[in-house]
């Protein structure tokens, strides 16, 4: 059954005379969690900011839900979507940044409150126990009075995926969320990002350098190159079974770096 | 005799302390010209500050127009306008409030650009942060960015204040009575200069220590939080 989520449909994103992605087709099922991989500079992180309304598009449509993103309807046309719209689609995705993006002026559950009692109107005391059970699913209780600076960079990822998560949103996008980290800490955020891989209502779309643990958690791997879909597959087809020759150089480089 | 306080030229001591009262009339207006004028500064700045980074140009260019126009042109003429041309339109303002006006657009030029300086030194991650949590604009802008930039700017902000309150003798062509202006006067009246310029120069080095020391106080004291200043 195919239930996109996520379509994007020939959308094109340029960077001046740089084309990031070209024609760029692209679908995620409800509940899917897809990987995409890819050397650098082959548009995988502007999939997910265009996705988080963060970078527009220059050409095509993409659609979240049954709705176009970037775009509305208007008399059976597609216009540009007004800042109103965008802030309608905007909720139903959650974005987990490579530079975690705390506030650093406020504690770790302002952090988490701030979002949801502003934009979702809830109650302070119910903002404050929704993220409290955040903070207990990534471990983080005792962290809550804090201030980001104090936690370790593991700890400040744990509360951005927190953070995003506050605002319940449908599709959850990982923007390198292990990249920026010290090697040791990588772990307990992964672990996080895996317990969420479990939720099976949640779309998770990923971007990481971190190939095992993309072949732990992903339904589907995707293989950027020069802002297109070179491959797509399963884990087990894209690392065991290769078919494309970019696809092989690359995954060797990464898995095999010695060689 | 001044603000009904008579001098005692008997000897340059006595005169000294004799005048030292008529003068702190004077140092309280300057007081008061500084603080009202950096409180329109700091105000009007980031209004300044906010509608130059406005995303569209309608908005943006006539701000930076202004802040051009201010930068570029002497206080005086500013303060003469607002004195003189203003009434002929039938605007008239008492000559401390149009002073201190004066002096305060005058300086929100400069505050809308510390104030830019500091918006544009948070990281850009924060706007985003912020936009994919789908905060308004204006929370982002008071609740997120503000707070974030306005730590780093105090030194300069701080600045300014001592600035200011060395531009306030410029309001004595505009009939208001601050310190310089009073000490002028006295200077006119008993024909002795030296002791109460000299007197009002040691008041200004007092002052502009005491607030170049309360400023550096605020910069380190004030609760930072984790936020990295460079």
């Amino acid at each position: 059954m195919s239930d996109p989520i996520i379509k994007f449909d020939k959308v094109v994103k340029r960077f001046g005379d740089h084309v990031v992605l070209d024609e760029l087709d692209f679908e995620v099922q409800r509940g899917e969690k897809v990987t995409i991989i890819g050397p650098s500079g082959s548009g995988k992180s502007t999939v997910l900011r265009i996705l988080m309304t963060l970078e527009k598009i220059n050409g095509g449509v993409v659609y979240v839900g049954d709705q176009p993103l970037w775009h509305q309807w208007r008399r059976e046309e597609l216009v540009p979507a007004s800042e109103q719209h965008l802030r309608q689609m905007r909720n139903q995705l959650g974005m987990v940044f490579q530079q975690f993006n705390l506030f650093p002026h406020m504690t770790v559950l302002r952090n988490l409150t701030e979002a949801p009692i502003q934009v979702l109107g809830v109650s302070k005391a119910e903002a404050r126990q929704r993220a409290m059970e955040l903070l207990e699913m990534v471990g983080l209780t005792d962290q809550a009075a804090k201030y980001p600076h104090q936690l370790s960079g593991g700890q400040q990822q744990r509360v951005g995926i927190a953070r995003a998560l506050a605002m319940r949103p449908k599709i959850m996008l990982f923007d390198e969320p292990t990249s920026a980290l010290d090697p040791e800490l990588v772990g307990e955020v992964l672990n996080v990002i895996r317990t969420l891989a479990d939720e099976h209502d949640l779309t998770m779309l990923l971007v990481t350098h971190e190939m095992h643990f993309a072949r732990q958690v992903s339904d589907r791997i995707c293989f950027f190159d020069k802002g297109r879909i070179k491959e797509q597959g399963t884990p087990e087809e894209i690392f065991t079974a290769p078919k494309e020759e970019r696809t092989q150089a690359f995954l060797k480089a990464v898995l095999d770096p010695d060689d | 005799m001044f603000f009904g306080i008579e001098w005692d030229t008997s000897s340059q001591w006595a005169f000294a302390v004799s005048i030292f009262p008529i003068l702190l009339h004077g140092l309280v207006v300057t007081l008061e010209a500084t603080v009202v004028g950096f409180f329109i500064a700091l105000i009007l700045g980031l209004v300044l500050a906010a509608l130059k980074s406005a995303p569209t140009r309608i908005v943006r260019w006539p701000a930076k127009l202004l802040t051009e126009f201010i930068r570029d042109t002497p206080l005086l003429i500013q303060l003469f306008f607002l004195f003189y041309v203003l009434p002929e339109f039938g605007i008239t303002l008492p000559a401390f409030l149009t002073g201190a006006l004066a002096l305060g657009v005058q300086y929100s030029a400069y505050t809308s650009e510390v104030y830019r300086a500091g918006l544009e030194a948070v990281a850009k991650g924060q706007r985003e942060a912020a936009r994919a949590l789908n905060l308004a604009p204006g929370r982002t802008f008071t609740h997120i960015i503000l707070p974030q930039a306005i730590p780093r700017i105090i030194p300069a902000l701080g600045n300014y204040l001592v600035s200011i309150m060395k531009d306030v003798p410029v309001l004595s062509v505009v009939t208001v009575l601050e310190m310089l202006g009073v000490a002028r006067i006295i200077g006119d009246r008993t024909g002795g200069y030296l002791i109460p310029l000299s007197m009002v120069g040691a008041l200004y080095l007092v002052m502009t220590i005491i607030a170049s020391f309360g400023v550096r106080y605020l910069d380190t004291h004030l609760p930072k939080r984790g936020l990295s200043l460079k």
